[in-house]
């Protein structure tokens, strides 16, 4: 059976894979047997072997140094491109992280082939699916060249546990000088939450301009928190100082595709559907009955965020 | 401090967009171009380190002819000049195409510097500065919230998830910014008519080195099969707050099996 190359993400935070890693095994397996590939610091892959066996992983390239993690981006291109060019594998699956797209896109000037981003399906013929233009166009696409790459949206495949052999193999890395023009210096976090990750949540609630100011997303996170779910903003919430960029969904922030989504106090800006339009259910709480959110949800409640939300927030606890 | 800020013309994420049924490109023909949104941010860094260290700021851009109108945006906003690599047989280019053509052109200028946006709202791909670093040999700073140049290092504050990464690189670099990191100017009616007279260069493929026959449609690395419009949403349900509002939506989340 054909090989598959799966970059395994880790979560910094939780320790082991982040999710995303389990959705693009699975993924992998449309196209053939997946094959982990560990890229980073000495004694990584011993925190998520066991993961990587439960979800289908054949075997698990181990390529540790400490160097890794001081550069950004290409070494671990670089690494990954040198086991391409030995092991020929049929294709390469990389979840769909900032770091994950730009890995992707070296790796394919590196061995001549084409990539394709942000793809929510693979088939077995090797064709992807992506969503373009604010989740208006459902689109078919090939790589014609080289190995294909693919980078795995977040969220769009659900992980499927497949016993795998997780054979290990150590992978001898020698990092050129080239990749290692960019420095790392420091990883900062500046909001520790408890709060599930944006794109891998599969519930989120979020608020808008009509939350009004930033002490009332006390309210968003309150429903957000009774549901186990993330909180994001409209960019009209954060433009406005209400909350963070970085829980932004919409055209110029995340694109999220959860089981349920809320969003309260969102007219619905063709900016903001661009980030979350693929969700699976959409409930809208807005107080103006025209608002185009409600064009796009499945449930509405016409109505003042103000007393619905809290009154739900207490109701969904209760039940608890 | 020479500064080159690569532009995008895109089709305007506010209005409709489409692809061309004939060929599965972009419909860029039809559609109300803008200059990406992005890039606006990279233009104001770009002219912010200008203005504090000197030099001179030059707006590359690949794409149609019609993608004057993003050029002189730059330039109406203090940009200096401008080259324009436009050649139909560009048409189709996939991104490690495209990243050959701007390789190629960057090759023929001075930079210390070079800017762009850290995503166009059209293709969304946002890997352009990796891909530039991958061919032309310099440090990606990619994802910038924040830049300080000092002599010849450059630090930038990568935005992620919750925090940021703290990264340093020699220059030349190039840098990619989010809309976190200024606010643009707009271009003032004095900088509107100084554009029209600024140079703006216009090169073909011939012209960078580049074999037609490598770029384009017919060759791209990979390649759009077919395409479809989103299936329309089955009706969806909305009710009044009649002072039951909150019930309602938990019932409605009950039934779906949510709490």
């Amino acid at each position: 059976m054909a090989e598959v190359l799966v970059l395994v993400e880790l979560n910094p935070a939780a320790g082991g894979p982040r999710k995303t890693t389990l959705e693009a095994l699975t993924a992998a397996r449309a196209l053939g047997e997946p094959s982990a590939v560990v890229i980073g610091a000495p004694g990584t892959a011993a925190g998520v072997k066991d993961a990587l066996a439960e979800y289908g992983a054949a075997k698990v390239y181990v390529a540790e140094s400490p160097e890794i993690d001081d550069y950004l981006v290409a070494p671990k291109a670089e690494v990954l491109a040198q086991l391409v060019t030995s092991v020929s594998p049929a294709a390469v699956v990389i979840p769909s992280s900032p770091e994950g797209k730009e890995i992707a896109g070296r790796l394919a000037i590196k061995t001549g082939s084409g990539f394709l981003t942000d793809v929510t399906e693979i088939a077995a013929d090797g064709t992807a699916t992506q969503v373009a233009f604010a989740g208006q166009t459902i689109v078919h696409s090939r790589v014609t060249t080289g190995t294909p790459i693919y980078t795995l949206r977040g969220n769009s495949v659900t992980p499927e546990p497949a016993p795998g052999a997780a054979t290990e193999e150590t992978v001898q890395v020698t990092i050129s000088d080239a990749a290692k023009a960019t420095r790392v210096v420091e990883r900062v976090v500046e909001q520790k939450s408890s709060r599930p990750e944006l794109t891998e949540a599969s519930i989120v609630v979020s608020g808008g301009r009509g939350v009004a100011s930033a002490e009332n997303f006390s309210i968003i996170e309150g429903l957000a928190d009774s549901l186990g779910a993330a909180v994001g903003a409209s960019r009209a919430a954060v433009d406005s100082g209400f909350y963070p960029h970085s829980f932004q969904v919409g055209q110029t922030g995340k694109t999220v595709s959860p089981q349920l989504y809320i969003a309260v106090g969102i007219s619905g800006a063709i900016q903001h559907r661009a980030g979350m339009q693929t969700s699976k259910t959409i409930v809208a709480i807005n107080k103006d009955p025209e608002a185009p959110i409600f064009e796009l949800a499945d449930f509405g409640v016409v109505g003042d965020l103000n007393t619905v939300v809290p009154a739900a927030t207490e109701q969904i606890t209760a039940r608890k | 401090m020479n500064i080159v800020v690569l532009v995008k013309q895109v089709p305007d994420s506010g209005s409709e967009r489409k692809l061309d049924p004939s060929d599965n490109t972009v419909a860029r023909a039809t559609a109300d171009n803008v200059i990406n949104e992005m890039d606006e941010y990279a233009i104001e860094e770009a002219l912010t380190v200008k203005e504090a260290q000197g030099g001179e700021v030059t707006v590359l851009t690949v794409g149609p002819d019609t993608a004057t109108d993003a050029i002189r945006k730059a330039l109406s906003m203090g940009a200096d000049k401008a080259v324009h690599v436009s050649d139909p047989a560009i048409h189709g280019a996939c991104a490690p195409q495209t990243s050959a053509i701007i390789a190629a052109a960057l090759s023929q200028m001075e930079y210390d510097l070079v800017f762009c946006g850290a995503e166009s709202t059209d293709g969304q791909v946002s890997v352009m500065p990796a891909l530039l670093s991958e061919r032309l040999g310099i440090p990606q700073l990619s994802g910038a919230r924040k830049l300080t140049v000092e002599g010849s290092t450059a630090r930038v504050e990568r935005q992620t998830d919750g925090g940021y990464w703290a990264l340093e690189a020699p220059l030349p670099a190039i840098v990619s910014t989010w809309d976190t990191i200024n606010e643009p100017r707009y271009p003032s009616f004095k900088g509107i008519m100084a554009a029209k007279k600024k140079p703006v260069e216009t090169k073909s493929l011939a012209d960078l080195g580049i074999d037609p026959a490598t770029v384009g449609l017919a060759t791209a690395t990979s390649t759009v099969v077919d395409f479809a419009g989103r299936p329309p949403k089955g009706e969806g349900v909305k009710v009044p707050d009649e002072g039951d509002g909150a019930e309602k939506l938990v019932g409605y989340l009950a039934a779906q099996k949510i709490v």
